[in-house]
């Protein structure tokens, strides 16, 4: 069996990224943040500066060479995109902000059209706000119910109860392909068979996935799979919705202006075809050029090894924070990404991280725009610990003395 | 480098593991609710007020090392203080956290709350500092109908 250490190089890896090397309070930057954000490795952030120094320009209408660049380097995006989570076609890739954007999107034009009074939606319990509230104001303007998925005390979704919650009344499902708060990988690929058994479209919120794993929208055949650039090593700013063409070709249009149409005259208005219909105004187009440097930077190192590379730093961390007194891990789900949320008995999360930022050490602490899951938990927040490929055992190790030192503190 | 015992002083840890005046007041004529949504601290404060003093409080909630021991430093310092006098001391009370003053020149009246000085190295850490303040303003004012946010 090969070690987590053989699978990536990690020291080399690390070296692409100018910000880990630095130093904080003096000490050497340990970032574990990264399902909050990831870092931006340098041919990220040099093709966002080729953008502005070389083809600035606005893109699909300009006539000059300039724009003509930028055009193409944009759609090349776009297509990458597509290539990487091996969707059909690159007219079914939207470019949005973010995740969220992408949710709103599908809840604003799709949810509209096909959610009415005493309809369902389905979300779970585990749920990022991002993937509630959309969901709750169109639940409000349609008088529509939303109907939420519960999970069991490892943080995994009930599957009988799951599939009972698809009723005839459901028109939607909404679902996270990993927890950002858990970090539970959840079946989504079952969930999107038992939804579509009953015809029930499924959008997947795949922000905490794409930067772990291989996704593939065909293979899980969902209807929408959203996630956002910042959290898989690209810029924030920009992000993809992923659409079935049926289903986007018949949505009515989520934001109107320019780009986003064909002909508009004060009495008609004829709108583009996908993916421009969704992409009204001028978008983020250095973020474009980010993000497409991303994916090839995630292809060159590979989505395997990455996965495998930190599902053995996990399994090091789950083992090394064990250990310590009073610390309880939320979220031991069988199948887990990147996460590592937990608390410590007696010390509020606030104060865990507000100690270890003093070692250098960047967590996350509060309730991860998860508010319902930590009332499910019983917890009002967490310490999370969220793990990316360049992080090393020696991190860990260091947040393990940090949270010595943090128990020495109150004890 | 700001210093961690700065911030987290032995009176600030003796308050929180034994937050003073953590309870429901019964008699309690005024009371408001206080929430963080940064970091999801809540507090609730409890007020008997008589003829404009400040005669018993009492807290609720949950919260960090910080708010839990500012709240529960706050009761013991309000207590028997007219309304005016306890806004007053808030108003001291925020200049000392935000590092608007000197530990020095903020001191007269804050007592034992110059304790809290070392938040003023971590802005962050200020709202948790000063949640159980702003709910005691609210329910000196009054205001009552819906949680005062730190955000």
């Amino acid at each position: 069996m090969k070690t987590a250490r053989e699978v990536l190089d990690v020291p080399a890896l690390r070296k692409d990224f100018p910000i880990l090397s630095q130093k904080v309070y003096g000490k050497r930057l340990v970032y574990l943040d990264n399902a909050a954000t990831s870092q931006k490795p340098r041919p990220v952030i040099e093709a966002m500066e080729r953008f502005y120094t070389q083809d600035c320009s606005n893109i699909h209408r300009g006539v000059h060479a300039l724009s003509e660049r930028a055009t193409r380097a944009y759609e090349d995006a776009r297509i990458k995109v597509q290539q990487f989570v091996n969707a059909p076609e690159a007219r079914e890739i939207i470019f949005v902000r973010g995740t969220t954007e992408g949710i709103n999107l599908v809840a604003g034009s799709f949810g509209r059209e096909h959610v009415g009074a005493g309809d369902e939606i389905l979300i779970s319990e585990m749920e990022h706000h991002s993937n509630i509230v959309p969901w709750q104001i169109l639940c409000e303007e349609k008088g529509a119910r939303l109907r939420v998925a519960p999970i069991n005390d490892r943080g995994e979704l009930l599957m009988e109860e799951y599939e009972k919650l698809l009723g005839p009344r459901t028109r939607i499902v909404a679902v996270a392909h990993v927890s950002n708060a858990l970090g539970t990988v959840n079946p989504v690929r079952e969930i999107v068979a038992l939804a579509h058994s009953r015809n029930i479209p499924v959008l997947i919120d795949g922000a905490q996935a794409v930067p772990h794993r291989k996704v593939d929208v065909q293979d899980l055949d969902c209807d929408f799979f959203t996630f956002s650039g910042h959290k898989m090593f690209g810029p924030t700013g920009v992000g993809v919705l992923y659409g079935k063409a049926q289903h986007l070709e018949k949505m009515p249009p989520y934001q109107g202006g320019g780009d986003m149409i064909s002909s508009v005259t004060f009495e008609k208005t004829t709108y583009n075809k996908i993916p421009y219909k969704f992409e009204a105004g001028t978008p983020y187009i250095a973020g474009g050029y980010g993000l497409a440097a991303a994916i090839d930077y995630l292809d060159a190192i590979g989505m395997e090894a990455i996965g495998e590379y930190e599902h053995g730093l996990l399994e090091y961390a789950t083992r090394a924070v064990s250990g310590i007194p009073g610390l309880e891990i939320i979220g031991t789900a069988k199948e887990k990404a990147g996460v590592l949320s937990f608390t410590l008995d007696g010390i509020h999360p606030h104060d865990i991280g507000t100690i270890l930022d003093q070692e250098g050490i960047a967590i996350r602490t509060g309730h991860h725009c998860a508010q319902p899951l930590m009332d499910r938990f019983g917890i009002p927040a967490t310490a999370r610990a969220s793990l990316a490929f360049y992080n090393t055992k020696e991190e860990i190790d260091q947040l393990v003395l940090g949270l010595r030192k943090v128990i020495e503190v109150f004890g | 480098m700001p210093d961690l015992r700065e911030l987290y002083q032995e009176v600030i840890l003796d308050h929180q593991k034994r937050p003073r005046n953590f309870r429901r007041l019964e008699e309690a004529n005024r009371a408001a609710e206080g929430y963080n949504p940064l970091c999801g601290d809540r507090v609730n404060v409890y007020l008997d007020v008589q003829d404009g003093v400040v005669r018993n409080v009492g807290f609720q909630g949950s919260g960090c090392a910080i708010s839990t021991a500012s709240a529960s430093m706050m009761t013991e310092s309000v207590k028997g203080k007219t309304e005016a006098e306890a806004k007053a001391l808030f108003e001291r009370f925020h200049d000392l956290v935000t590092g608007k003053s000197a530990p020095g020149a903020a001191a007269p009246g804050l007592g034992k709350l110059t304790v809290f000085s070392g938040v003023r190295d971590y802005p962050v850490r200020v709202k948790c500092a000063t949640l159980a303040w702003h709910t005691l303003r609210a329910a000196l004012e009054g205001n009552d109908k819906e949680p005062v946010a730190t955000e």
